[in-house]
């Protein structure tokens, strides 16, 4: 299921709707990463709002898809972690290391716009 | 996506043939279904379909094929949900070292068992190199 990236005046956010597969977390990084080219994006928005299982692979794509962007000259802000997928994540030794996170997608959109304030 | 190949009486046993990544997906589905007849908490759900899903992660990254079998289990007045994920994979080498190496998460294939033998209740792990692999846990609900 291929996800959704809205583009947002200099950000662009993805919203995953449902569960990912694997491939589908793979090709979420891939899009972003040539879309924030593409658009000359200063910020990304993932929204895991909907995701109810954030796995090892599922957290190691998303570190890497933030790094990537950061090679690319964009920040990245993961949002909407779930307490109960915090829990779990913590629980099983699951991190997402020094990837910026936000609550939801308005304190996100904030962030970005820190971030592009400062820099 | 690989059917739901076995249900029995009620649902209280569910097989899910895992072979591609989308089979993972149904299988923590089955789990999460399974855990809330057991009257699992939502936190508690969450964290069993996530060892689930890295239960089942190990079989496709290392056997490339196998099963997990979802069963609810009663101990007394205990109810509880029993995985058992089977492969015919190459087998575990260093079973302590598996057991020891996976905590963190970063650059290693998969999680190791570590952090699935964390959060759960009972865990029990036989391997046989060029045999395959069966781990079996049970998180009971208190």
């Amino acid at each position: 299921m291929a996800v959704p990236i809205l583009k947002q005046s200099n950000y662009l956010i993805a919203t995953i709707q449902s569960a990912l597969t694997d491939q589908d977390f793979v090709q979420l990084r891939d899009a972003l990463v040539d879309k924030v080219g593409r658009f000359r994006s200063r910020g990304v928005i993932v929204d895991v709002t909907a995701i109810d299982v954030l796995d090892s692979f599922a957290s190691r794509t998303l570190r890497d898809l933030a790094y990537m962007i950061r090679l690319r000259g964009a920040h990245t802000v993961i949002v909407g972690i779930q307490p109960d997928v915090a829990f779990a994540m913590v629980q099983l030794g699951i991190t997402l290391a020094d990837v910026s996170t936000a609550l939801d997608l308005e304190e996100g959109l904030a962030f970005l716009d820190d971030v592009g304030a400062e820099t | 996506m690989t059917k739901i190949t076995d249900r029995e009486t009620r649902q209280h046993n569910i097989r899910v043939r895992i072979e591609s990544d989308t089979d993972l997906v149904s299988a923590r589905h089955a789990g999460r279904m399974l855990a809330e007849q057991a009257g699992f908490t939502s936190s508690e759900l969450t964290l069993i379909a996530t060892a689930i899903s890295e239960l089942a992660r190990n079989i496709i990254e290392y056997a490339n094929f196998g099963e997990i079998h979802l069963e609810l289990v009663q101990n007394g007045s205990a109810r509880g949900i029993r995985i058992v994920a089977r492969d015919a994979g190459p087998g575990i080498g260093n079973i302590e070292q598996a057991l020891r190496g996976g905590f963190s998460t970063s650059g290693g294939l998969g999680l190791g068992l570590a952090g699935v033998r964390h959060i759960m209740d009972n865990f029990d792990v036989e391997s046989n190199v060029g045999a395959g692999t069966c781990v079996t846990v049970t998180k009971w609900k208190l």
